[in-house]
């Protein structure tokens, strides 16, 4: 049947082999536009930040004068609020996955919990920083501190990790889970020995991927009250605090252009602690992928 | 504990029949003595019933083979034996299993502790992802050891019963999925015989096997039963006969003859055991 028309048939097929190139190139287009903004990005803010950029940047408060102003305030700020993010929403988020998946009966209403955990993650940041000034800031009576500012970017980022969580406990392969069982283990004990150590890696990647958006998070820290301008690090949970895109925010709104260098210089800081949040998660995913 | 069993009758359904009509019929029981009994046992997926008022009394000591075609429940009724079956959420069951003469169904009856009295056997190798020594020490440690000397005993002991000690005893903190798959499913046994169950279930413990790895885990079955009561679901006729004392032929969720294992493939009872084991369907 294929012989019959022979001719016919390489036409046709010339005709999908062009346009397979044809896709090839738009889906290689598609890429390089993301790739060149990308690299666009990289450029200006390198070429713009890197003048300001010293130990100097990195270890000042901010100051009145350009050349005296650094992110330090920020940057320690940053990484406390991260700790104080990565406790809560870490915790809370496995648990709630294991619950979801090895507890929870399988019916329509956890199905519904768990579609809804999903829209969470999908809610805008700034309804979370309405949720936190509610309830951590006025009701109960936080303030615009550290740790009200560390539970709302926990409970933004919460939906994210549950179902990162979820993902990676489901994963877990049910003959090992059944070898577990069928020795008399309890469910707990199936948990804590077989379960979370297979899903570690997919927890703490997804844990990080989280962790690495509300390190850039701005928009519900600016309504929780986190500082613009604050010349001491925090000294307890309930001290004020500035995280560094809320420093970065604050200096690309002045006028003066040499600001906007600093800002570049901030920005350089925040990707370099960015990277290094997600270098850890490779490293920690290869190290416990290898033991498997 | 254990009781001597009377010469009791086998239930038995007859061809044909929706609702089964029960056929009595002796089986001989010789001097074994049963340590499992089943007694009308039904078992439903949500609204499917997979297992129809199967009864029959499990020997001491020696190795029960099941068989039957792909689907007929053989697999179902071995993982309701240790309550396995419950992890699937839609499963109810009618009937009475007991154990030792104690209901298992029983809601005082906790199925962790049948569990490790009836350990369980998988078809695919299903080590966990840690070293052979941990795997081993799994059973022992989540059942409160915690002393190295005695692990180390318990560990060597099950090895040693599962006749993997000599090749592994160098290797034993080599993570067991570099082993290859007979050693694999030899360490799982290990691990099975850690937790010192009284009876082992066995789902097609060779079928993802080469036929060498096989022939080691069948002549280990032979040595296992001095200790353990075995019940081993096989897809292999030849197997069943090699390795079994007692045999029962599972059709369609149906218990259709129980017996010893040369009365059955010499001189089947029922003519849908004989078609089967001619290998006229199946």
């Amino acid at each position: 049947m294929l012989g019959q028309n022979e001719q016919n048939i390489k036409k046709r097929m010339e005709g999908r082999v062009a346009f397979n190139k044809i896709l090839m190139v738009l889906f290689g287009m598609a890429t390089a536009v993301g790739l060149v903004f990308l690299v666009l990005l990289f450029y200006r803010v390198l070429t713009q930040g890197i003048g300001y950029l010293s130990l100097d940047y990195i270890m000042n408060f901010p100051a009145p004068y350009p050349e005296k102003a650094g992110i330090y305030a920020g940057l320690i700020g940053s990484v406390f609020l991260m700790i104080i993010v990565a406790i809560f929403s870490v915790i809370i988020g496995v648990a709630t996955a294991i619950y979801l998946e090895e507890y929870a009966a399988k019916n329509k209403f956890t199905d519904f919990i768990r579609v809804n955990i999903q829209n969470l993650a999908g809610v805008p940041s700034i309804v979370f920083g309405l949720l936190g000034l509610t309830f951590f800031v006025y009701m109960f009576n936080f303030g615009y501190t550290l740790i009200a500012g560390g539970l709302t970017m926990a409970l933004l980022i919460l939906p994210v990790i549950v179902v990162a969580a979820q993902e990676a406990v489901r994963s877990v392969p049910a003959e090992i889970k059944e070898a577990s069982y069928g020795m008399g283990a309890s469910k707990w004990q199936t948990i804590a020995r077989v379960i979370l150590p297979a899903a570690i890696p997919g927890i703490l990647t997804g844990a990080i991927i989280a962790l690495s958006r509300a390190i850039g998070e701005t928009a519900p820290l600016i309504i929780v009250g986190a500082a613009t301008a604050i010349y001491t690090l925090p000294d307890s949970l309930l001290a004020k605090y500035t995280v560094m895109p809320i420093q970065i925010y604050n200096w690309t709104g002045r006028p003066q252009e040499e600001w906007q260098y600093v800002a570049g210089a901030g920005i350089i800081v925040l990707l370099a602690v960015l990277l290094l949040m997600n270098s850890i998660a490779v490293l920690i995913r290869n190290k416990y992928q290898r033991r498997l | 504990m254990n009781k001597v069993m009377e010469e009791k009758t086998n239930k038995n359904v007859n061809q044909g029949t929706k609702k089964p009509e029960v056929k009595k019929e002796g089986i001989k029981k010789e001097n074994a003595n049963s340590i499992i009994e089943v007694n009308d046992l039904n078992l439903w997926y949500g609204s499917d019933q997979a297992l129809y008022e199967v009864s029959m009394d499990v020997p001491e000591k020696q190795v029960t083979a099941i068989i039957g075609p792909s689907g007929c429940g053989k697999s179902t009724f071995l993982k309701t034996l240790n309550r396995m079956v419950e992890m699937v959420p839609i499963v109810k069951t009618s009937g009475s299993i007991k154990y030792r003469d104690q209901e298992i169904f029983s809601s005082k009856y906790k199925e962790e502790y049948l569990r490790t009295k009836v350990g369980m056997v998988f078809q695919k190798p299903n080590p966990f992802p840690k070293s052979v020594y941990d795997n081993v020490a799994y059973g022992p440690r989540i059942h409160g050891i915690k002393k190295k000397e005695i692990l180390d005993q318990i560990v060597e002991k099950s090895l040693k019963g599962a006749a993997i000690w000599d090749e592994l005893k160098d290797r034993l903190h080599e993570n067991a999925y570099g082993l290859s798959g007979g050693q694999q499913q030899r360490v799982c046994i290990a691990r099975a015989l850690a937790v010192e169950p009284d009876v082992i279930l066995m789902d097609e413990p060779t079928s993802a096997l080469d036929p060498i790895s096989t022939a080691k885990v069948e002549e280990l079955v032979q040595e296992l039963k001095e200790k353990y009561s075995i019940i081993i679901v096989t897809h292999n006729m030849q197997q069943a006969a090699r390795i079994s004392d007692k045999t029962a032929f599972f059709l369609n969720g149906e218990l259709i003859e129980f017996a010893d294992t040369d009365d059955l493939f010499q001189n089947p009872h029922d003519k849908r055991t004989e078609d089967y084991i001619t290998g006229r369907f199946g």
